[in-house]
């Protein structure tokens, strides 16, 4: 795709479905690799956020590909489900680290075997 | 008609009564309903189905249900009285009366005394179910029941391991002959169609000679095993570890008969079969000299009569054999009339020494127990065949028999005549001669006791002249040859039997140093016989070792431990092992959770790529 045809694109008006869902892909790939490289738990978490807003955007894409409101509902509940998330998973951190005195992932690991 | 049914099940009440109640009851409720059960059913025989019948021809049949019905297979529980069945009755509640009345008596301080009574009851059942039975499976039921009886007395004392294990063997060794039996039943069934007697016997002159050979060898062993001949004959002597009034009645007089009285029933197929004829005759005779030599050496006094009635069911087996039934069934009976006062007697003398047994610490009990002693001497006296006395017409009549069957039978059988002579006058000169050589101060029985005895002493003495067994039963088996020279052969038992007395009189009387200068000079031979031929040992090393060692070695080490135990705790192991190797994976590190959950993934995308993915 030549940089013509992009700019013929754009003048339309109107961004591609595919562009959004390259985006997606982007955004939640680098979630997962955060997720499972960092050691900071609060980055960690931060990845979480990251993925599920990504599946957020290919939500959102297909609903306006489709003319449907089920992607938009389902882009509202993962928000209200990050939220309270969010609230507990922050509760969490916040006691681990009072606890141990640190946030190194690879540190909190007594739940095994 | 007769209600023949009365019979067995009176006893059986007595047994249901004593038996569910009995621990609650006292010793003189126990005492009314054990005996007064035993002798209803006596009365009831002799006074009712017995005069009331002219036993000509007749033969009393009574039908009660169908027990067993399945295609051709049709067993009724029917019972019969012919003259052969009703001196098996007569001798069964008769003498089963009299014990019942010396076990009251003679258990008295024992603990159990209602159980003793509820199984000497059951006993009596069995036994007349046994006898009135009139199809082998009626039969069979009472031949198993009264097994069961055996097992149960003999281990009275169940506290003692020698009682128990003398129960079990007498129970496993009847398992041999009992598995005979069958199998003689379900040739029966096959080649008759039938296990009725009358359908039997009517179709058996008909069959040829190999299958009634192979149903009376069959019947034979499992006579053998019920009336302990050889070689099944190891249980009864260890049966003595039974309350002596138990020894009487079932290993002496009634129980061990069963298996004379069924060959005897089975006349017609044995006749059929000179064959088995000559192998039950063979085999009664060896029981007999054998069982006779063992009872010279033996100093336990029940023991010397538990080798009495081996021998002198030997005895009876060899009258079966030569074909005189009739006189086996006589010295069924006059055996069960000194054997059981022999037996009942013991019983008075083991009371009298304070539970001895051994009759070296014996000896000089005339003086204590003068009337023990008398009626003991008239037992003594039929056993050894004494002219007039009951065994002397018995034993002469066997004899008589075996003579005009082949005359070496008549010679071994007149030195085994000898010997019991010998071993019962031992006995009896060891008991009641001499000094008394035992513990404390021996007394004299109560009048419960002595007075079955006395009875017993006079049907010892004139049963033979009382019941003419061969003239009774003279229609039911055929004609015995006339021997010539009868009145020889019965003077030379009769010399043997005197003879037999003497030699034990000079012995343990006169000169009693001399009989253990004979076992000395006698050695080895001496110690194989007073061992009982070590019998039980060879036995031991020949089926009870090898199955023991076979079934621990294979049975319990290899397959139960190896291979089942070991199939369920290999699945368990194997689930741990596994456990185990999954369990590393839980790390508690969520990094790497996250990472198995990506490769999840990841695998499941590939997989649906490969599969032709989402449409």
């Amino acid at each position: 795709m030549d940089p013509a045809q992009i700019a013929g694109i754009l003048k339309q008006g109107a961004v591609p479905t595919s562009w959004y869902l390259a985006l997606s892909a982007v955004l939640f790939v680098i979630g997962v690799a955060g997720f499972v490289l960092r050691r900071n738990i609060i980055t960690v978490f931060m990845c979480i956020e990251l993925m599920l807003n990504a599946v957020n955007l290919s939500f959102i894409a297909f609903a306006h590909e489709h003319k449907q409101v089920s992607g938009h509902l389902f882009a509202f509940f993962v928000m209200v489900v990050a939220a309270a998330e969010a609230a507990v998973g922050l509760a969490i951190i916040l006691t681990v680290f009072r606890n141990r005195s640190t946030l190194n992932i690879d540190e909190i690991d007594s739940l095994k075997n | 008609m007769f209600k023949l049914w009365l019979i067995p099940l009176l006893p059986f009440l007595g047994f249901l009564i004593n038996g569910i109640f009995g621990r609650k009851l006292p010793k003189l409720v126990i005492n009314a309903v054990a005996i007064g059960s035993v002798v209803a059913s006596f009365l009831w025989v002799a006074l009712v189905v017995g005069p009331s019948t002219d036993w000509g021809e007749h033969k009393v049949q009574a039908h009660y249900f169908t027990w067993i019905q399945s295609g051709n297979f049709n067993v009724g529980w029917d019972f019969a009285v012919d003259k052969l069945t009703m001196i098996m009755l007569m001798i069964v509640t008769g003498i089963g009366s009299l014990i019942h009345i010396y076990a009251t008596s003679y258990m008295d301080h024992e603990g159990g005394y209602y159980r003793f009574f509820a199984y000497l009851n059951l006993f009596m059942f069995f036994m007349l179910n046994l006898v009135l039975a009139a199809n082998y499976l009626i039969l069979f039921v009472g031949w198993e029941g009264v097994g069961l009886c055996s097992y149960l007395l003999i281990g009275f004392y169940f506290h003692k391991k020698s009682a128990t294990n003398a129960g079990n063997k007498a129970f496993i060794v009847n398992r041999v002959g009992d598995f005979g039996f069958a199998l003689a039943m379900f040739l029966v069934f096959i080649n008759f169609g039938t296990l009725n007697f009358n359908g039997v016997f009517a179709a058996a002159p008909g069959k040829p000679v190999e299958t009634l050979t192979a149903i009376a060898l069959l019947m034979l062993v499992g006579a053998a095993g019920k009336s302990a001949q050889i070689p099944l004959y190891v249980w009864l002597p260890d049966a003595m570890e039974g309350p002596t009034p138990v020894s009487a009645l079932i290993h002496a007089a009634t129980m061990v008969t069963a298996g004379v009285y069924m060959c005897s029933r089975s006349s017609v197929i044995f006749l059929h079969a000179p064959a088995a004829m000559q192998v039950v005759a063979l085999i009664g005779l060896a029981t007999a000299v054998f069982a006779a030599t063992i009872g010279i050496t033996q100093y336990d006094i029940k023991k010397v009569f538990a080798y009495s009635t081996v021998s002198q069911l030997g005895y009876m087996f060899l009258g079966v054999g030569v074909g005189a039934f009739s006189a086996g069934i006589w010295h069924l009976m006059t055996h069960a009339f000194f054997k059981a006062l022999l037996f009942l007697g013991a019983g008075s003398v083991i009371h009298a020494c304070h539970g001895e047994q051994d009759m070296r610490q014996m000896g000089g009990l005339r003086k204590y127990a003068p009337w023990t002693c008398l009626v003991l001497a008239c037992g003594s006296l039929a056993i050894a065949g004494f002219p007039g006395t009951s065994g002397f017409f018995s034993k002469d009549a066997i004899l008589t028999a075996a003579y005009a069957h082949a005359p070496w039978m008549f010679w071994v059988g007149v030195v085994t005549a000898g010997m019991t002579a010998f071993y019962v006058w031992r006995a009896f000169w060891m008991t009641f001669w001499g000094d008394y050589r035992g513990h404390g101060k021996p007394h004299e029985s109560s009048w419960v006791m002595l007075a079955p005895l006395m009875v017993l002493a006079v049907l010892s003495l004139a049963g033979g002249f009382l019941f003419n067994v061969p003239e009774m039963l003279k229609d039911m088996f055929p004609e015995h040859g006339e021997v010539p020279e009868e009145h020889m052969l019965m003077a030379i038992s009769v010399a043997a039997g005197l003879i037999g007395i003497a030699l034990s009189w000079y012995m343990y009387v006169v000169n009693t140093e001399l009989s253990g200068k004979i076992a000395n000079a006698l050695g080895g031979v001496y110690r194989l016989v007073n061992d009982k031929y070590r019998v039980d040992e060879a036995y031991d090393a020949a089926i009870v070792e090898p199955i023991i060692h076979g079934s621990s070695a294979v049975l319990w080490k290899t397959i139960d431990q190896g291979v089942i135990d070991g199939a369920v705790n290999g699945i368990g192991a194997r689930a741990q092992n596994v456990g185990g190797l999954l369990r590393r994976i839980q790390s508690g590190n969520i990094r790497s959770y996250a990472t198995w959950v990506l490769a999840g993934s990841v695998v499941v995308i590939i997989l649906m790529g490969i599969a032709g993915g989402v449409r």
